[in-house]
């Protein structure tokens, strides 16, 4: 199998022909959806090119505070993590626990929302 | 596709003519109806623009309508439009801010269940009130006025009220929390918030008349301040601390993160005016209980509009797209968390 283009030069190239060709015909709220989806491209270049990293780190940081084998998926251990915060076994004072789930914020959101506000005030509060 | 502009033309027609009727009962046999049209936004209920042109007057007025004219709350909570213009009435008697109600339509009248309001002049998109030379002078006094319509919302006499749901902290916890859970998408930020919550729920304060959605979007300013109070749909009998804590939420800061009011003023000032109205005197430290479950709640509320998607109800990319903002949600409340443990 090829991958010339690879998947991040064609989503590239849907995103130049929405912003260059195709939203400037249009108006109202077309013109808005037109908006919306090229931004859904652009999250979708950061998820391509940030995610591999920031997931396996994630799953690191869960290991590490759950003891878990090696094996369990991150969807597996995130649920995990879930219930035993619920059922009161962790809170944000367990080891990591915190500075586990800022970093994992932290890397989740510069993929969907890097201008966001909360995201910069938490950059310039180390983990 | 021609099916359906036929019936928009004919609901056009019938709301225009429904609405002739009633100017001229108002304002007498010459009046006629101008411009009238849809405005966007508003999901639940139908928004109509419209004139009353009186011989030489102009009346620039509002149609609030029940979509098609018949009455679909949008959720359990949301409050009807008879409610509704109600509510906008004990608000004017309290000098709130709001716009006047000028007619009431029943459910099944020629124009469906509706009512009519006065359109007031100003701005509501949060971005350009921020950021537009225009309101250079509002900007500064937006706080202490947001302060004082507060004070004044709740203070309104809960027996003059129309019935209203009830909903304390305590309500919105199990509330969002049940809505949450049937999603079945686990987010170790959101539990660690509702422990949070949980553990830390504060005493609480006696009920009044709470807004619901008190934010920038849901203000009309002009260049002098806070013009009208709008958007009453979540209106309920509640913790006024709620109302205050909503407008401080980051998600409706606009970027401008470092005014905690809505991205234009202290929380100092907004709760000095609240107490000089007549208001409970709170501290600023009262405030971030609410507003950790507000940014809570808006979070959960993005996962409902991805739902609408997830559950192919709602196809657009547009509610496909706001699952991506939960994770601003996310980031608030640690931020919140952080300085709170």
């Amino acid at each position: 199998m090829h991958d010339a283009p690879s998947p991040s030069e064609l989503i590239a190239a849907v995103k130049s022909f929405i912003d260059d060709a195709a939203a400037p015909q249009l108006t109202g709220h077309a013109a808005f959806h037109a908006r919306v989806a090229s931004n859904v491209l652009a999250t979708l270049l950061r998820e391509l090119e940030q995610r591999p990293a920031a997931e396996s780190a994630e799953a690191a940081g869960l290991r590490a505070i759950l003891d878990t084998d090696m094996n369990a998926s991150v969807d597996a251990m995130n649920r995990n993590l879930c219930a035993r915060i619920r059922g009161g076994e962790m809170d944000a004072a367990t080891p990591g626990l915190f500075a586990h789930l800022k970093t994992t914020t932290i890397a989740q959101l510069s993929i969907d929302q890097p201008n966001y506000s909360g995201l910069k005030a938490a950059l310039s509060t180390p983990a | 596709m021609f099916r359906a502009i036929v019936a928009k033309m004919g609901s056009n027609d019938q709301i225009e003519r429904a609405l002739e009727s009633w100017a001229r009962r108002d304002f007498g046999d010459t009046a006629r109806i101008a411009d009238l049209k849809r405005l966007s936004g508003g999901a639940s209920q139908e928004t109509w623009a419209f004139e009353v042109v009186d011989g030489g007057a102009t009346h620039r007025l509002i149609l609030r309508r029940a979509p098609g004219g018949e009455s679909v709350a949008r959720s359990s909570e949301a409050i009807t439009l008879r409610t509704e213009s109600a509510l906008l009435a004990c608000a004017d008697m309290a000098g709130v801010p709001v716009p006047g109600v000028l007619g009431v339509f029943e459910p099944g009248s020629d124009v469906g269940e509706a009512f009519i309001m006065h359109r007031i002049a100003g701005e509501t998109l949060g971005r350009k009130i921020l950021r537009d030379d225009a309101y250079k002078a509002a900007r500064p006094v937006l706080a202490k006025q947001c302060g004082e319509a507060l004070a004044g919302i709740h203070a309104v006499e809960l027996d003059t009220l129309p019935d209203l749901p009830r909903s304390d902290g305590a309500d919105q916890i199990k509330k969002y929390e049940t809505i949450y859970r049937t999603f079945d998408l686990p987010r170790p930020v959101f539990e660690l918030a509702f422990a949070w919550l949980k553990a830390n729920e504060p005493a609480p304060q006696p009920p009044v008349l709470v807004h619901g959605d008190f934010r920038l979007g849901n203000l009309i300013v002009d260049e002098q301040g806070l013009a009208s109070v709008l958007d009453w749909e979540l209106a309920h009998i509640g913790d006024p601390r709620e109302d205050i804590a909503w407008i401080c939420v980051n998600s409706w800061r606009f970027g401008q993160i470092a005014h905690r009011v809505g991205g234009f003023g202290d929380l100092d000032e907004l709760l000095a005016a609240y107490a000089a109205a007549g208001g409970t005197r709170f501290d600023p430290r009262e405030i971030d209980w609410w507003e950790t479950m507000g940014s809570l709640k808006w979070g959960i509320m993005c996962m409902i509009m991805y739902e609408a998607f997830r559950s192919g109800g709602d196809p657009s990319v547009e509610r496909a797209a706001i699952g991506r903002r939960v994770s601003e949600t996310e980031i608030d409340l640690l931020n919140l968390l952080e300085k709170a443990i």
